[in-house]
């Protein structure tokens, strides 16, 4: 029992959010905050496994978080909305609990190939040659996406919140806010699986010296392949979510400066640590929040505090640990493998 | 059949020729050794065998298997592990973990099974750990089973550099000079585990080492490479008679 | 005849690119640092020249009280903007980048502070100077010269001439002179440098005050070809230059030279036969595929590892 004693905390402060959502309690403004805390914490964690562990550079997470928002959007309207170029609903709002879910994994999957096109180019080449497939890579994402009309161009899209209406039908509850704290939670819980086995730990190794990797019998090309598609997928469920967020999604959300946000979470949070990312995307979203009254200045003290963490602190908020690292006693409370 | 079969192996780099028509035949359970002065090519043969280099010409054959085009993970798993001149562990990783990776091609667990858990994975990955255990158990690394390579005197981090080649459960074990920057008392402790391994598991080791008490000591067969290509090849008395050898090692007395 | 035209074109606007892109492999061949404010140091660039030939023009309540012939200003303007310009180039490289190298840092860290600089450089513009755009005042008087159908304005021959100067300038410099044998010497191995005397710092000051300077050069050039100034400006010429710099082969003038010129050709012949929005898709597309053929670029040299 005390070894799950962490699980079932987690699970009771999520109800307890949702409660007082639903209550109330928490304002639309709390409520999505705490939404979008929860896709950073996907985007973080997602591009940690590439830039963390594996320790490549790549800089266009926002293009993958584009094609799955774009794709899951799109599938969602095609089955709950009515749109003037794609036309009728194809499905009932009852069937909006199936649906949705459907549309994030069409999304994440169409995301996660994606990312082939930069796992690819990373068997042969590193580091700043892959950074620049990843940068042109996101760019074309909004450039393709830009001169599609049929989806809006750089107008955007909108129409997904049909879906949130069609679930609101069912029973009002929040059901965005549960669908975002379940993907963060299935993401980390993904993550967490995958680099504390032994298939996962092939990364890492690598990050730290590939020939040797190579010689001692992981299979770098499969590794990448997965490293670099587990991520992307990740980025594109986040996407997905962010479009039902919103309601709405257009190219712009997606360029560098998102991708760079991103990076920035990364790095603060330490590379190659799941619970630095974590942690760093749910201070970074607050961050963002409490800075907001700075306006424009806001990105001059956002990139000023990261280059003193740089001189001062590079490693980040954690380093390569994980809280299980720094807080031993943890180990009782929650099963770590 | 050999264990290992090379054949007219040549490797060009350019104009440099490094290995030039190479030939060995190793059998199972062997103790051979690789010299040479430096910049024989010594380290080159070890590449090419491990699959890191292509060869220019000649063929290299691994219990029947012509391994040329085969990317070095698939050699490893065919039955061929090494170490390397510097030591390579991998640096932010503790000494177990190093040791499990090297266990990578024979997993027996997808993705999938990774995510969920299954009886599967906890089985396979038990398994790897048994391994792992027993390895550092039977060359006393127990100790620092959780330590990080760097936190560890050189000696020990070769011995886990070793260690971790045998958890690839090799039938050819190659070892680039293993005991170079090794203190003589450490020297000691090497011809000793080198000898425990030859005489506890079935393989072939085959070593590049310049510190000829290793080599006299251990091995029942010496070939000598200059320029890239064999020079002599024997038993230790026969080599350290050699003429060839000598000229090759000290130069002669023509100016 | 109409080629003549399309070729003229692609050729000046190449010429920017080359000239950004010079930076970027000059600063990386010496330091193997990507400096991604780069991009935005040519922006600060295109600004400083705004400001100056504003205040040097007695133009709109500036405070120098002078109204200089434009001819005039435009001879000072461009050594100023050039030498401002590396300054901030120079004290990026001082306040960031040196205390870096100075502890030893990994590569990766030193690539971050360049992207929080660049972000910055582009916000701070935002903030200080508002979203207005600025417009750059007239300094030369068109010319427009007619072969046929081909049309050729002079500032057109000048941004294609000051390109080709600078890279036969940069090309004497690195290959004929003991301070770019220096630089070159530090691409090769950093720490053996100053163990042989040769002051590291400076040459990286040096290195710093040449690509600078000729971002600078770059912004007045494309300041007064496209007269229209806004903070972002730097962003998407600069991320390009970096691609097309990489193309080319990073780390050699002669492959930013032949980057930027063979960005602009694929730019504009796109737009030839694509409507215009797709112009960026296909540009980068095409870089992709030339750096998947060719990873290290079309100078680059393959870096082995030995083991």
């Amino acid at each position: 029992m005390q070894k799950h004693f962490i699980t079932i905390g987690l699970f009771v402060l999520l109800a307890l959010i949702t409660v007082l959502a639903q209550a109330g309690v928490l304002s639309p403004y709390h409520v999505s905050v705490l939404m979008f805390m929860g896709v950073n914490i996907i985007l973080a964690s997602s591009l940690n496994l590439v830039n963390g562990y594996m320790g490549e550079f790549s800089c266009g997470h926002g293009g993958f978080m584009c094609v799955g928002a774009y794709v899951s959007a799109v599938c969602s309207v095609l089955m709950f909305s009515k749109n003037q170029i794609l036309g009728a609903p194809l499905l009932p709002p009852s069937l909006a609990l199936l649906g949705f879910p459907l549309s994030l994994l069409a999304g994440s999957a169409a995301a996660a190939v994606a990312g082939l096109v930069v796992a690819v180019p990373s068997f042969k080449t590193r580091g700043d040659y892959l950074a620049i497939i990843t940068l042109a890579a996101n760019y074309i994402v909004i450039s393709a996406i830009n001169n599609m009309e049929i989806i809006g161009g750089p107008r955007g899209f909108m129409g997904m919140n049909a879906t949130e209406v069609a679930m609101k039908g069912l029973a009002d509850i929040p059901w965005v806010l549960m669908w975002v704290m379940a993907g963060t939670v299935f993401t980390v819980w993904l993550l967490r699986r995958f680099v504390s086995s032994t298939l996962g730990k092939g990364v890492p190794a690598i990050c730290q010296d590939e020939i040797a990797a190579e010689i001692m019998s992981v299979d770098t090309n499969r590794m990448k392949l997965i490293a670099f598609m587990l991520s992307s997928g990740l980025a594109g469920l986040a996407g997905g979510l962010y479009a039902q967020i919103l309601g709405y999604v257009n190219p712009q959300s997606f360029d560098i400066m998102r991708s760079t946000e991103v990076m920035v979470m990364v790095y603060l949070g330490g590379m190659g640590s799941l619970s630095g990312a974590t942690l760093s995307a749910i201070l970074f979203t607050v961050l963002m929040e409490a800075l907001r009254f700075l306006g424009v200045w806001k990105w001059v003290v956002i990139p000023l505090l990261l280059i003193l963490l740089m001189q001062f602190r590079p490693e980040g908020i954690m380093g390569n640990k994980e809280l299980s690292d720094l807080f031993p006693k943890l180990r009782k409370y929650y099963s770590f493998k | 059949m050999p264990l290992l079969e090379i054949n007219g192996l040549t490797r060009r780099f350019g104009g440099l020729i490094a290995v030039n028509d190479f030939n060995i035949e190793l059998g199972e359970h062997e103790l051979v050794a690789l010299i040479g002065p430096n910049g024989a090519g010594k380290t080159t043969v070890f590449n090419l065998i491990s699959g890191f280099y292509q060869p220019s010409e000649g063929s290299i054959r691994f219990k029947g298997r012509d391994t040329r085009g085969l990317r070095p993970n698939r050699v490893t798993s065919l039955g061929v592990a090494r170490t390397f001149q510097g030591i390579r562990l991998w640096g932010e990783m503790h000494v177990l973990d190093n040791i499990r990776i090297a266990q990578h091609y024979r997993l027996g667990y997808s993705l999938l099974d990774s995510f969920l858990r299954t009886k599967n994975y906890v089985t396979r990955e038990k398994a790897i750990d048994a391994i792992a255990w027993e390895l550092l158990e039977a060359m006393d690394l127990k100790d620092c089973a959780f330590e990080l390579p760097r936190n560890l005197p050189y000696g020990v981090q070769r011995r886990v550099e070793i260690a971790r080649a045998m958890s690839v459960k090799p039938s050819l074990l190659l070892l680039d000079e293993p005991a170079a920057g090794l203190n003589s008392s450490d020297v000691e402790g090497l011809i000793k585990l080198v000898r425990w391994i030859y005489d506890s598991y079935p393989v072939t080791i085959w070593m590049i080492e310049h510190q000829m008490k290793v080599v006299m000591s251990l091995c029942s067969r010496i070939k000598v490479i200059d320029f890239g290509a064999t020079i002599a090849d024997g038993a230790p008395e026969e080599i350290q008679k050699n003429p060839t050898v000598i000229k090759a090692y000290l130069g002669d007395d023509t100016i | 005849m109409e080629i003549f035209q399309h070729i003229l074109n692609a050729l000046q606007f190449g010429s920017f690119y080359a000239l950004i892109a010079l930076g970027y492999t000059l600063v990386y061949g010496v330091l193997r640092l990507i400096n991604f404010a780069h991009g935005d140091i040519f922006m600060v660039g295109a600004y400083i020249a705004y400001f100056v030939a504003v205040s040097l023009l007695g133009l709109g309540g500036a405070s120098l009280g002078l109204h200089l012939d434009p001819t005039l200003a435009l001879a000072v303007t461009v050594p100023v903007t050039m030498i401002l310009t590396s300054l901030v180039g120079v004290t990026l490289e001082r306040t960031m980048y040196r205390p870096l190298r100075r502890k030893g840092a990994n590569r990766l860290y030193v690539v971050i502070t360049a992207l929080m600089a660049g972000l910055i450089l582009e916000n701070g513009n935002l903030a200080l100077l508002g979203a207005s755009r600025k417009s750059f005042p007239d300094l030369v008087d068109k010319v427009v010269w007619n072969f046929g159908s081909v049309s050729m304005t002079n500032l057109k021959v000048i941004v294609i001439v000051a390109s080709v100067a600078v890279f036969l300038l940069l090309q004497f410099i690195v290959t004929r002179t003991k301070i770019g044998m220096a630089m070159r010497g530090i691409s090769y191995d950093k720490f053996a440098i100053p163990l042989m005397g040769i002051p590291l710092d400076s040459i990286i000051v040096v290195t710093f005050i040449l690509g600078s300077g000729m971002a600078g050069l770059a912004g007045i050039l494309f300041a007064m070809s496209y007269p229209i100034l806004e903070p972002y400006m730097g962003a998407l010429i600069g991320w390009k230059a970096f691609i097309a710099a990489v193309v080319g082969g990073i780390g050699d003038i002669r492959g930013a030279i032949v980057g930027g010129f063979l960005l602009g050709f694929i730019e504009l012949g796109v737009v030839a036969v694509f409507p215009s929005t797709l112009r960026d898709l296909f540009a980068f597309s095409v870089l992709l595929i030339i750096l998947w053929l060719r990873p290290t670029g079309i100078y680059g040299v393959a870096q082995t590892t030995k083991i």
